[in-house]
């Protein structure tokens, strides 16, 4: 821990890496078709990101982190339906000015809760808001009775239950299981081109190389040292004087957070939001990813989220039968024989060998971002 | 509820109730090994439901056996089935145990995940092998049909046949654990594995037995569950989440407790059910069951120990 420099010479190498490959290798190699796909794994990495502080650094396993990515995708999937279903659009309907779900459910007038969705500016702060609310909620109510581990693994489980049933079961106002579809414009502007494809794609990018960042740079201040304490020894934290659940209800709205980010990318870059990324499965799903990038390295898990939806897409494109003995096997594997995931094997055989040519170079390196250096090894 | 004579209205309620009588005997057929393996073990068992499923496979395996090779005996093929279940799937149990959960029993987060991986793996197997369709059982003759209670109300004799199942097997499982030696054993290591362990019982061969047995339990849960509904490859991550709730809402190491949340959570959606929608009905008992949780995470029913 020096000063003011969160990121050191190599978190930088490994950050400018990864934009280099994400920002420009990717596009040059694949044509928007794929690189819409990418850019669709890529919102999952939020996610992920949030998963390495949460569960990697605090030690808080949340299996409900599709609701959040879900409530996110749906602010937005809201705003672009209301554009999409102007009275003019949806004249032929028997309630012209209202999303053709709702029409075709009997609703004959926008239901309260869409009014504020009108304006984009609402909108984005809703993205960010409902879902930490959501959490701050759930937060608030565990943690300060000091639910953890498995019990809140199980509650957030029952959560992300409970909404998809929700979502499903009132097909008048959320569009049912196939959700909100047929999303046009944001603002005017034709959010199905490839112009407007690519253009979402690097802003999609660029937001995550800032999430990075700014996760790189909670984990460095002393909050992120305390997170990993809280993990360590909970109560050791505790009686020196901290008050270990608002940490807990800290990091669990961060995560919360990205992952909405990242919904609401999704939902502009695919075009719809439907409950198939709520529910249970996709959750689990998601902390696959960043366990299979190593739960404790934010690059890690950037890397292990592309690479597992890489050979989903390869699998169920060839072999789909294959694609669930395959993820099963991932699952089982990575859990037993490599828990710190990618980053991990990087750790232990790759990076000896980068250390050695970075010695050649002048200056002095640290430990690194792709490689976060567990708890109980003093820095 | 207009339109409703008070004769009427009282069968439906009857009738309602009944319903969820036979959906508080799944839940505890379901929760009974899940209480076991979690509430006994610690070990979270995120491919409980497909251990049930291997049980109604097996139930589906054997009618069909029956039915080609020993038509005179087809009356009584489901109690062989059950038994069949029980055996493959604490079978199965004792290997997973073996090949996978005895390296994590530090890690329960990660048993978490490495059994939803084993869920996958279990579905997709299924999948492979029975279709990804469907199946039911046929019912032997004397299952099928109702009695009639009075002119308005009509009780399911599969049902009745469920509840009595429930019965025996809660009580096997109360004598297994608190009347048996090996039950006593069981909950020395639970309480404390090290002074266990001191005293002479071989800790990890209780292990692997309790979690053959909750398996064993989940198989015949699913052979139970075949004569209520069909099966296929996915039914089991259907219950997953409602098991390990009423689990959890009972206070994860009682019996007693268990039995307890099932039926107040049964009976409460099986109730709701009559007056709103079924996806609202359930949406409001997991939600009661979570805010109830938030107010009391210990559950309902706690169990005093000395940590």
């Amino acid at each position: 821990m020096t000063g003011t420099a969160f990121l050191n010479r190599k978190d930088l190498i490994g950050l400018l890496l990864l934009g280099l490959l994400i920002v420009v290798v990717l596009p040059l190699a694949f044509d928007i078709f794929r690189l819409n796909l990418i850019g669709k794994y890529l919102t999952y990495a939020f996610v992920a990101l949030g998963l390495v502080l949460c569960w990697g650094d605090a030690g808080i396993l949340s299996l409900g982190q599709g609701v959040f990515f879900g409530l996110g995708g749906y602010c937005m999937a809201m705003f672009l339906k209301l554009e999409a279903s102007s009275p003019e659009a949806t004249k032929i309907q028997s309630t012209p000015g209202i999303p053709d779900f709702m029409d075709w459910n009997q609703i004959t007038a926008l239901p309260l809760f869409w009014r504020p969705f009108h304006s984009l500016t609402f909108t984005l702060v809703a993205i960010i808001a409902v879902p930490v609310l959501v959490t701050f909620i759930i937060g608030l109510a565990m943690f300060k009775r000091r639910v953890g581990g498995v019990y809140f693994a199980i509650i957030t489980q029952a959560i992300a239950a409970i909404l998809t049933i929700l979502i499903v079961g009132q097909q008048g106002f959320t569009g049912g299981i196939n959700g909100i579809t047929d999303l046009r414009t944001l603002k005017g502007w034709d959010i199905r081109t490839d112009h407007a494809k690519y253009v979402l794609y690097f802003i999609n990018a660029s937001l995550l190389l800032g999430s990075i960042v700014l996760c790189q740079y909670v984990r460095h201040t002393k909050l992120g040292r305390i997170l990993v304490a809280m993990r360590e020894r909970e109560d050791r934290v505790r009686f020196s004087g901290y008050d270990v659940a608002n940490f807990k209800i800290f990091v669990f709205c961060f995560a919360a957070a990205l992952a909405a980010v990242g919904g609401a990318m999704f939902t502009l870059q695919v075009g719809f939001m439907s409950p198939s990324f709520v529910g249970i499965v996709p959750s689990v799903e998601l902390v696959i990813y960043c366990a299979v990038g190593g739960r404790l390295s934010l690059l890690g898990a950037v890397y292990g989220t592309l690479l597992v939806n890489a050979a989903k897409t390869m699998f169920s494109e060839d072999f789909p039968q294959l694609w669930l003995f395959a993820m099963g096997a991932l699952f089982i594997g990575v859990v037993l024989a490599f828990p710190d995931g990618l980053a991990g094997i990087y750790q232990s055989y790759v990076e000896p060998h980068v250390e050695r040519l970075l010695a050649l170079l002048p200056g002095r390196s640290g430990p690194g971002m792709a490689a976060a250096a567990p708890a109980s090894r003093p820095e | 509820m207009l339109g409703y004579s008070f004769g009427e209205l009282g069968s439906i309620f009857a009738m309602q109730a009944f319903a969820g009588l036979i959906l508080f005997s799944v839940f505890v057929l379901m929760a009974l090994g899940l209480a076991i393996i979690f509430g006994q073990m610690g070990v979270i068992n995120m491919a409980h439901g497909e251990f049930m499923i291997l049980g109604a496979y097996m139930t589906y395996l054997c009618s069909h056996l029956f039915s080609a090779y020993l038509p005179g005996l087809y009356s009584i093929y489901f109690f062989v089935a059950m038994i069949v279940a029980f055996i493959a799937s604490g079978a199965l149990g004792l290997l997973v145990e073996w090949g996978l959960i005895r390296h994590l029993y530090r890690r329960p987060l990660d048993t978490l995940l490495a059994t939803w991986g084993l869920s996958l793996f279990l579905q997709q197997a299924y999948r492979s092998t029975f279709g990804a369709r469907e199946v039911g059982v046929e019912l032997p003759n004397w299952m099928m049909g109702s009695t009639n209670l009075s002119d308005t109300i009509q009780i399911p004799i599969n049902g009745i046949f469920v509840m009595v199942l429930t019965l025996l097997i809660t009580l096997a499982v109360y004598l297994l654990i608190y009347r048996s030696r090996w039950g006593c054993q069981v909950r020395a290591v639970v309480q404390n594995r090290t002074m266990a362990g001191a005293v002479g019982i071989n800790t990890e061969k209780v292990d692997r037995y309790t979690f053959g047995i909750g398996c064993g339990i989940a198989g015949i849960a699913g052979s139970a569950f075949t004569m209520i509904g069909s099966t296929g490859p996915t039914a089991g991550q259907l219950y997953i989440v409602d098991t390990f709730l009423v689990v959890v809402f009972g206070g994860a190491q009682s019996l007693l407790g268990t039995i307890a949340s099932a039926f107040t959570i049964s009976q409460a959606q099986s109730t709701m059910e009559f007056f709103l929608s079924g996806s609202m009905a359930k949406v409001l008992a997991l939600l009661a069951v979570v805010g109830i949780l938030m107010l009391r995470p210990q559950g309902l029913f706690v169990l005093k120990v000395r940590r």
